[in-house]
């Protein structure tokens, strides 16, 4: 009987203790997993693009006004037109998808009643599910036209239809977490606003946002983060054309879809093979070089509001 | 604990059988043009024999062909030829390719119907896929910008045209599509644009031009809508749709060429607006075992 007693109360003990140290390595081996693998990712791209360079000139890549890899006369590897997609593109998604999306934001934890905002929020977040090939096809038989109709323009594949889209899938991300930024701003703040006799409108824009500052920057820099590496949506609706872009209204063929179109069918281990690693790192380079800078203007703001 | 190793017991008991079974199934990847044809035939030939399994996918002949290469798929459709580079690296491999001719393609350059251009030369086409004709009033059509719709390089219709009609690198002004469908949809809206796709998908099509193309300017203008002028090469732009197989030609892939072959897949063929073999190119196929 005692001995029982004993076991009853050692067990459940011991259990407990061996179920910390279980889940605490459990949890320290997930959170350096995604440390190790992005190490690995970064890793694989340096050394495979690095070959790349015995034929190409580097200057020549990163200045070169024309890429060509299946020429039939000479191959040239030039990305500028490609960076200067990759950027119009994403620029022109952000120019509408922030304005926007900081306002639906704003209406949902501000002015929105309960009922509106627990139908709307899950819905703007449902919109993230939607497969890229949609919304790629819907900019060919829907954004294309209407961007051609309303331009006088022959067709509609080009950057301002990209950017429409991206857009579109850069939203869910923006709104969501910009409203939780805007909804965890204390409630005080919010009273002593308004009993200092400022309006609704004042309160959300002078002070909610200011204070609510850091999330929406973070908002934005992973809405950023999710338009410049999408490629179904872009390859599909924005021509693809590899000329230098001439405006928002011709087409534009971005980094990721380069890699998309020609990754499918070059030869392994041949000069294109590694070039195209190299626009992987490019891409790296820029995504990393976005977080940084969202992390330091975080930083930043957070020693401003302390 | 215990939960957990039982949880992953089961789940590795799930992945293993799945393996053996996906052996078994036939995998077939490769040219957009042929993919709606292929996928055609298999599900014929699967209600004809039960217990077949066949998977169709697309990519474009470069991917199919790369995938031949690699060990990745049993047959590999194609609407080029493979490069001799291609078939040494399947050499180096240890794939040794087999090529099987399964239709007939004229390849339709289309425009839209509000264009009045509704015949054009191969030298034209080329000079406009090259970007040096860019005004449609150059060659007969109202002023205004010509817009060139064509593939990715890694369609083999990309490479077709590329070999027999431009003989030199494609403009960089041409909008890259993923696939014949999005050219024919694109070319359906805009009325400067001008793209290429296989016959069978502007059989029916609605809402297209596609041009009467002659060899040389002033010769004899052919539609490849015409069964006729495909067959006897007065249309310039015909080519053969091929497979290809790896090694010797046996078991369920014998067969399933076979029935591609037959008078019932022929028939097949035409249904989906290609054209059946010529009995020079069933010579050929003869030769490979077929």
């Amino acid at each position: 009987m005692q001995l029982s007693l004993a076991r009853q109360f050692k067990k459940p003990w011991m259990k407990t203790a061996l179920q910390d140290k279980f889940i605490h390595g459990f949890f320290f081996f997930n959170g350096m997993l995604s440390v190790v693998i992005l190490l690995g990712i970064f890793t694989l791209l340096l050394f495979t693009s690095f070959p790349a360079f015995n034929e190409i000139n580097p200057i020549a890549f990163l200045t070169g006004m024309e890429w060509n890899p299946t020429s039939y006369v000479k191959e040239v590897y030039g990305i500028v037109p490609m960076l200067v997609s990759t950027f119009m593109v994403t620029l022109g998604a952000l120019a509408i998808a922030i304005p926007l999306g900081i306002g639906t934001a704003a209406y949902l934890s501000d002015v929105a009643s309960p009922r509106v905002r627990e139908i709307a929020k899950p819905t703007v977040e449902i919109l993230a599910g939607i497969p890229s090939v949609v919304i790629g096809f819907l900019g060919i038989v829907l954004v294309g036209p209407i961007i051609a109709k309303v331009f006088r323009i022959p067709n509609g594949l080009n950057a301002v239809n990209g950017s429409v889209l991206l857009a579109v899938m850069a939203l869910p991300t923006i709104v969501s977490i910009s409203e939780d930024a805007l909804s965890n701003v204390p409630h005080s703040y919010n009273q002593a606003s308004l009993a200092l006799g400022a309006s609704k409108w004042q309160t959300v824009v002078r002070v909610k946002i200011p204070a609510a500052l850091s999330g929406i920057i973070a908002a934005c820099m992973l809405g950023m983060g999710r338009a410049i590496g999408e490629t179904m949506t872009v390859l599909m609706a924005t021509g693809c054309a590899p000329a230098m872009p001439e405006s928002f209204l011709g087409p534009v063929r971005t980094l990721t879809s380069s890699i998309a179109i020609e990754l499918g069918e070059v030869a392994y281990n041949t000069t294109h093979y590694y070039a195209l690693f190299a626009l992987g790192l490019v891409l790296f380079v820029i995504t990393f070089i976005i977080n940084m800078a969202s992390d330091i203007i975080l930083h930043k703001f957070e020693q401003v509001n302390r | 604990m215990n939960k957990v190793i039982r949880t992953l017991v089961l789940g590795l008991a799930l992945i293993w059988p799945a393996h053996g079974q996906a052996a078994e199934m036939l995998q077939i990847k490769g040219s957009d043009t042929l993919i709606n044809l292929v996928q055609k035939l298999a599900e014929e030939y699967m209600t004809e024999n039960p217990g077949a399994q066949i998977a169709v996918t697309g990519g474009g002949s470069g991917t199919g062909i790369a995938a031949l290469i690699n060990k990745k798929c049993d047959i590999a459709n194609s609407s080029r030829q493979m490069k001799s580079k291609e078939v040494d690296a399947a050499l180096k491999n240890g794939v040794e390719v087999k090529r099987v001719i399964i239709a007939i393609d004229g390849l339709g350059v289309i425009t839209n119907p509000r264009n009045p251009v509704t015949r054009l030369s191969v030298d034209e086409i080329g000079a406009i896929f090259r970007g040096e004709i860019t005004n449609w009033k150059d060659i007969g059509g109202n002023d205004g910008p010509i817009t060139l719709y064509g593939r990715q390089s890694n369609s083999g219709t990309f490479a077709f045209f590329q070999d027999s009609v431009l003989k030199a690198d494609y403009s960089q002004k041409m909008n890259h599509m993923n696939g014949n469908a999005q050219i024919v949809e694109a070319v359906k809206q805009d009325v400067s644009g001008i793209g290429y796709v296989g016959v069978g998908y502007v059989k029916d099509a609605e809402g297209l031009t596609v041009l009467k193309v002659a060899a040389k300017s002033g010769g004899d203008y052919a539609s490849p809508l015409n069964a006729m002028d495909v067959k006897s090469g007065k249309y310039p732009l015909a080519r053969p749709l091929n497979q290809y197989v790896s090694g010797s030609v046996q078991g369920d892939v014998k067969k399933f060429l076979e029935y591609e072959l037959s008078s019932r897949g022929q028939q097949i063929v035409e249904e989906e607006g290609f054209f059946p073999i010529s009995s020079e190119y069933k010579d050929y196929n003869k030769k490979a075992g077929l």
